[in-house]
């Protein structure tokens, strides 16, 4: 089996050889005790043969196991980061100072994520990503918060998800001291556009709960931004 | 060793001990009635069940942890729904829509834990929001109000942090419990943000956390912010990084990285406002 992005259509299988897509979240809540199968799934996943960025081979090859997730939030910390340095370098029309303090700031810690993470995984991480924004308006406030708000609810989602995945307490709790400060900024986001839209429900369903989604949801989002040929052959998902 | 005259010494500084545990006073007969039968060596034991019963579990598996996070529900949940409901306290338009918002996420909180864990479910505790007096305008002054949502919503946000290591490789309650912490953290952001709008010693705010307590609250809060200055994740200095146009700030540093905080500091903070 293969976890990589490119053979998924919509046919994503869950453990339970169900098509996801059409599981809803709560109805998944169900499958108590699925997440041992799958984890052991996954450890039994086919390797490919690709010694990662470290030892000469594909720069972007994840790894795999806990070095990959770190590896897939270090890639979603690049894209955040990215965007927010071009934000604020080319800030959009009449922004407040306010709004310019704020975008500095979420600049700042998206770079503390990157950063961070890239010093954590040394040897193992893969190489800076190149970015295509040709989508997005910079100069449009409309368009750049927008896209701020897709971003930061899209990483919510991705550590909500891939949480489970993780096997080492102590990247765990990294995972949970960075995933608050993601939906501080998606809160203040959608505040921006809308006040009041925080937790609507598009984002909090009707237990309470925050989006979460699978390492392959996220990466699909994300892929019409990443120009680098990522490699998440090995990347635990679901 | 006289065990009663702990219990006074406890009595003295926290008046409402016997009343914090009881309906179990029961248990303090027990021990009475046990008298020299009970070793000597199993005193401190039981003395420190009496307290877990009074002040709330440290979790130590995954039913611990649900049980601990619906007690923080429960708090939450009365908190806004009092709140919600205290005539003139809330302004109306965005600032009810939010408290209305938010009590609607506690509440289903507390209906999906409890759902959860069935029967195993610890019943609510009585609340007490004034803190024994320190609040007594909880529910007639707005800006107190607001104070506390905040002080209960950035603890929520570093209580469940704490608890993710019980809850390793759990799909289902792992994945619940981080998608309900998103959810404490967006309600601190927004009701960090209607604090600034207030202006005054919350003027300051930002939706994230800066330094070691920037609430404007004051020292009462210090515990529920402690340890929020920390700079080093995982042996990595914050501001040692680069950033633009020079290392990250130290302030950068602590806002980008919510701390977590142990089930015993939680259930001190939460204790407070439980009667």
């Amino acid at each position: 089996m293969k976890n990589s992005i490119e053979k998924t259509d919509g046919q994503l299988l869950s453990v339970d050889g169900v098509a996801e897509t059409s599981v809803k979240r709560r109805q998944f809540l169900k499958y108590a005790g699925a997440g041992a199968a799958a984890a052991a799934l996954v450890a039994l996943g086919c390797k490919k043969d690709n010694p990662g960025p470290g030892m000469g081979g594909n720069e972007f090859y994840f790894g795999s196991g806990d070095i990959a997730i770190l590896n897939y939030a270090y890639a979603l910390e690049q894209l955040e980061a990215a965007f927010y340095t071009e934000v604020v370098a080319n800030p959009y029309s009449s922004i407040s100072d306010w709004e310019r303090a704020l975008m500095t700031d979420i600049r700042d810690h998206e770079i503390a994520h990157r950063e961070f993470f890239k010093a954590a995984l040394g040897q193992q991480a893969i190489a800076s990503l190149t970015f295509d924004f040709s989508a997005i308006n910079f100069s449009s406030r409309g368009s750049v918060l927008a896209t701020a708000k897709t971003f930061e609810d899209l990483g919510v989602s991705a550590y909500n998800g891939a949480g489970w995945l993780i096997a080492d307490v102590n990247y765990l709790a990294l995972a949970g001291k960075i995933v608050s400060v993601e939906a501080r900024h998606a809160a203040l986001v959608r505040d921006l556009i809308e006040n009041g839209s925080f937790a609507n429900d598009e984002v909090i369903d009707s237990n309470g709960l925050d989006l979460s989604n699978s390492p392959t949801v996220v990466l699909q989002a994300a892929a019409p931004f990443i120009k680098s040929p990522i490699d998440v052959t090995d990347l635990p998902t679901y | 060793m006289n065990l009663f005259s702990i219990f006074d010494e406890i009595t003295h500084v926290d008046p409402e001990f016997h009343e914090r545990i009881s309906p179990r006073r029961a248990a303090i007969k027990n021990i009475a009635s046990m008298g020299t039968k009970v070793a000597f060596a199993a005193m401190p034991f039981m003395l420190g069940s009496l307290f877990k019963k009074a002040y709330g579990q440290v979790p130590t598996d995954v039913t611990g942890v649900l049980n601990y996070a619906l007690t923080l529900e429960y708090l939450e949940a009365e908190f806004y729904t009092m709140g919600a409901a205290a005539s003139g306290l809330v302004p109306s338009g965005p600032p009810r829509g939010a408290i209305t918002t938010i009590r609607d996420h506690e509440v289903a909180h507390v209906a999906f834990l409890k759902q959860v864990l069935g029967s195993d479910a610890v019943s609510k505790p009585s609340f007490d929001f004034t803190a024994g007096g320190t609040f007594n305008n909880v529910f007639t002054d707005y800006d107190t109000f607001l104070a506390l949502a905040q002080a209960f919503e950035d603890t929520g946000v570093r209580a469940y942090k704490g608890q993710a290591g019980l809850l390793k490789g759990n799909q289902v309650v792992l994945t619940a419990a981080l998608q309900i912490h998103a959810a404490e953290a967006r309600h601190a952001s927004h009701i960090r943000q209607m604090r600034r709008a207030r202006g005054g010693a919350a003027g300051s705010q930002k939706p994230w956390i800066t330094g070691a307590n920037d609430s404007g609250i004051g020292a009462v809060v210090d515990p529920i912010y402690a340890g929020e200055d920390n700079v080093m994740q995982a042996d990595v200095d914050i501001t040692s990084l680069n950033g633009v146009g020079g290392k990250l700030s130290a302030d950068a540093a602590t806002q980008s990285f919510d701390e977590p905080l142990t089930a015993e500091a939680v259930l001190a903070i939460a204790g407070l406002f439980i009667k």
